[in-house]
């Protein structure tokens, strides 16, 4: 028999925090979607003469803007780090204790083996979404400084120049380009396998993973809330 | 030629020029090495009072393209008059002297003029085997290097081979051809491209003969005035990239038009070099008039981005025909079908742990009706 739980309402992400979730989830697919057609654009009209339009101008320009967005907005996450919640903390997303490597073995086990959970799982992000999520920053970080070392010999931008160190340690701008766009393809399997987890948590879990990114709360059983 | 104080100007009026004809080599050498037309005057100045540094030109690993293309230098006579001049030194290619005489001609000059020649060196320089794959009267590329380094008052490294390595550096490398940079403790001018253009050689000599010291230099070494600009920025054929409108394949319509070749590979959006402000061939064309997309061979290991005809370069370890996209469309799959496959195994494996929530939250809701 089932046994009876009571579950109790918890305030998990802050206001900044679903911002930036969505903010960064809006820029990373106008980002793939420009980039892609940056990378291998395809044909749209040739019907008038060159000097009557610029949609690849625009498309670049689109993409360029949407890179400050990402960046900033992936600042403003980083100072949340340190103000911000419990959950939001920045030592969430670095495992460093025995607790900490037992979670993600006991998520990895939920996940993959499919076998139920013995142990509790953070209510915020659980360690193992936690250290992927640390993983995917330096991603983002790579992202950025690729995109802006590309982008400073089209622009006067200061941002640009402080990433253009990277051009000659890389190997070349085709070196620099060709690792930018196969980077492309780390959002599309990441937003592939974290949108399907969200599903799949909220869906064996039933604590309101997915709806917890609109509003903030998430259930939890209270005697899994002693922690 | 003897050791005096042997300047531009007399060796021009040796070989029979007019003062107008000097005035005006010194016009274009103003010119050619970025300063205003007020310049010209302190040009002719320096030609004339100053003596010629000797030139000693050294060819290691190359296939003397830049060599070929410095005698195709737009103006005749800084073709004429540096060309002839350098030849008196050492150059093995174009000096008259062969065999012992041309080594001791080299010799003489290195201890004569210590610290005050020019040294130009076209071709890489290989590393493995003690240097063995490229030996000239008997001794490696790299002690010849070594000695004729040490007292260069300039040391400037013509074509990707000295600058970068190019082809004898591609993958595998089985030389170990390693880029002059690499190899002395000294400054080194890079003039990348294969071959680099004729007038931005013979722009970068003028500017050695008449200063004495070198042009502002990037931080890859390569003059500022000819590598700031991608080939991309400068190109005619720019607007069409800004439009969208790109050749689909070498025979369409659209490369007969003039469209833009980025989907064909071309490199000019990654490639610092002056060719399409110069041109070549005395300001003919460029590749990219000619219709065919740059290659970017002023960029370090332009021949391992390959293939040449397509945007992106091949992807490491995935075999010579997958680029970043095929493999990333492969890793997408594999995912797409893991995820799909997940989903069903999670409403087997978990149909009991579903089931007792269900359960849970029907019989917490009050007044709920039975629900199987």
């Amino acid at each position: 028999m089932p046994s009876r739980h009571l579950y109790r309402r918890i305030y998990v992400w802050e206001l900044p925090v679903r911002a930036f979730h969505w903010i960064n989830a809006l820029a990373i697919t106008v980002l793939g979607v420009t980039g892609a057609m940056i990378g291998k654009p395809f044909s749209v009209t040739y019907a008038q003469e060159a000097s009557f339009q610029y949609w690849y101008g625009t498309v670049r320009f689109i993409h360029f803007t949407a890179g400050y967005v990402f960046l900033f907005n992936m600042l403003v996450r980083t100072y949340w780090g340190f103000v911000g919640n419990r959950f939001a903390a920045w030592d969430k997303f670095i495992p460093t204790t025995k607790a900490a490597f037992q979670e993600i073995v006991q998520v990895l086990k939920i996940d993959i083996l499919q076998v139920r959970g013995t142990g509790a799982i953070h209510i915020g992000h659980n360690r193992l979404a936690g250290l992927i999520y640390f993983i995917t920053a330096f991603i983002f970080g790579f992202q950025a400084l690729t995109g802006f070392a590309l982008y400073a010999s089209m622009s006067h931008s200061v941002f640009g120049k402080m990433a253009a160190w990277v051009i000659p340690l890389m190997g070349g701008e085709m070196a620099v380009r060709q690792w930018h766009h196969a980077m492309l393809w780390f959002y599309v399997l990441f937003t592939l396998v974290h949108v399907y987890l969200v599903f799949y948590h909220d869906y064996v879990e039933g604590r309101g993973t997915t709806s917890s990114m609109v509003g903030g709360w998430k259930f939890e059983r209270d005697d899994l809330l002693d922690r | 030629m003897s050791g005096e104080k042997h300047t531009l100007w007399a060796v021009m009026r040796e070989k029979g020029y007019s003062r107008r004809d000097f005035m005006q080599f010194c016009s274009f050498a103003a010119a050619a090495a970025g300063l205003g037309p007020n310049a010209s005057a302190a040009v002719a100045k320096a030609f004339e009072k100053k003596a010629r540094p000797p030139v000693v030109w050294l060819h290691f690993q190359e296939c003397t393209c830049c060599s070929e293309s410095f005698i195709r230098a737009s103006h005749p006579i800084v073709a004429d008059v540096l060309l002839d001049a350098i030849s008196l030194d050492y150059s093995e290619t174009l000096q008259a002297a062969s065999g012992h005489a041309a080594e001791k001609c080299k010799a003489d000059t290195l201890k004569a003029y210590d610290g005050k020649y020019i040294l130009l060196i076209e071709g890489s320089v290989p590393t493995k085997e003690n240097g063995v794959y490229c030996t000239i009267g008997g001794r490696t590329a790299e002690d010849i290097l070594q000695e004729a380094a040490k007292g260069a008052a300039a040391i400037v490294a013509w074509g990707n081979c000295a600058s970068y390595g190019c082809v004898q550096a591609a993958k595998p490398n089985p030389t170990g051809a390693t880029p002059i940079q690499k190899l002395v403790n000294k400054p080194v001018i890079n003039v990348p491209g294969c071959p680099p253009i004729a007038d931005v050689m013979v722009a970068l000599v003028t500017h050695l003969l008449m200063f004495g010291r070198a042009p502002e230099l990037d931080a890859q070494g390569r003059p500022k005035e000819f590598y700031s600009r991608r080939v991309h920025d400068t190109c005619y054929r720019r607007a069409y990239f800004d439009a969208g409108m790109f050749v689909e394949s070498f025979d369409d319509d659209h490369a007969r038009k003039g469209y833009c070749l980025y989907k064909m590979g071309c490199r000019g959006p990654v490639t610092y070099n002056a060719c399409s402000v110069t041109k070549w061939n005395e300001g003919t064309s460029y590749p990219i008039q000619s219709g065919h997309g740059c290659l970017g061979c002023s960029e370090n290991g332009f021949w391992d981005n390959g293939p040449f005809y397509r945007h992106l370069p091949s992807f490491p370890g995935f075999g010579i025909e997958s680029t970043a996209d095929s493999v990333g469309v492969a890793l997408g799959a594999v995912a797409a079908v893991g995820v799909a496959a997940h989903a069903v195994s999670t409403n087997i494996r978990k149909r009991k742990l579903i089931h007792e929530q269900v359960a849970e939250a029907v019989k917490d809701t009050p007044n709920s009706e039975k629900v199987d």
